[in-house]
């Protein structure tokens, strides 16, 4: 598995949203009116599906991060348990993704 | 070939020949920084998920009040200081893991530091805004 460039690939990608994560607590501290821009772009078809990527990103370097910790403290070499780490983090970044999604719509987050 | 083979004796300690010597020129302190607010990190997220969640479908003036509460702004603080620390070192490895031309590499290092303490900065002056409510 190389999952390794995922875990760097969905680290660049946070990286790069952390742009509007910025944008948004500012548009917050700034008013209505910049606060419905950034309300009007999350809400658009693209602005979700930035934001859906962003947390399938988030939950899975999480996880995969988690695995490499696992590994830091000299766990999990063996070949069944290096399987399972990996397909854990990928299976669990989706499952984590599609649950937190679920709960926000469950709420209204999708009005 | 070991130390003890060469002819020339030095007086050099193994750990002093190998000290600095990595991509970063900086020993591990990257290295145990990077997962120090990973840790940290994992801890915030449920915390702030529950936030973000409290947050949708808000406008403005309700997305300000809960962000300008006492615990909400601290959880929020603390997640942007490990967020804008973790990233500078993970994207900082990147770099020095592909770019090999020393200027190129030493510019790209600077704008990461330039770009995640600016976001960490604006963000942070965001959050105490909505805090002392002005």
């Amino acid at each position: 598995m190389a999952l390794s460039i995922v875990h760097r690939a969905t680290g660049i990608a946070l990286y790069v949203g952390t742009l509007l994560l910025a944008w948004w607590l500012i548009a917050a501290a700034s008013g209505p009116a910049a606060y419905a821009h950034v309300q009007a772009f999350t809400g658009s078809i693209i602005g979700r599906l930035i934001v859906f990527g962003y947390t399938w990103a988030l939950m899975h370097h999480m996880l995969s991060g988690i695995r490499h910790f696992v590994w830091d403290l000299g766990y999990g070499f063996k070949a069944n348990e290096r399987e399972a780490l990996t397909w854990g983090a990928l299976i669990g970044g989706i499952a984590l993704t599609v649950l937190v999604w679920i709960i926000a719509y469950a709420i209204g987050g999708g009005r | 070939m070991s130390a003890t083979d060469t002819p020339k004796r030095s007086m050099r300690t193994p750990l002093g020949r190998v000290r600095n010597l990595g991509a970063a020129h900086s020993g591990t302190s990257d290295f145990w920084r990077q997962r120090i607010t990973a840790v940290a990190m994992t801890l915030l997220m449920i915390p702030v998920i529950v936030i973000v969640m409290m947050l949708l479908g808000r406008n403005q003036a309700g997305a300000a009040q809960i962000l300008g509460s006492l615990p909400i702004a601290v959880i929020l603080l603390l997640f942007i200081f490990a967020s804008a620390w973790h990233m500078k070192i993970g994207m900082q490895v990147v770099i020095e893991d592909y770019v090999h031309n020393e200027k190129l590499k030493l510019t790209a290092i600077m704008l990461n530091n330039f770009f995640s303490i600016a976001v960490a900065l604006a963000s942070t002056y965001a959050i105490l805004k909505l805090s002392s409510g002005v």
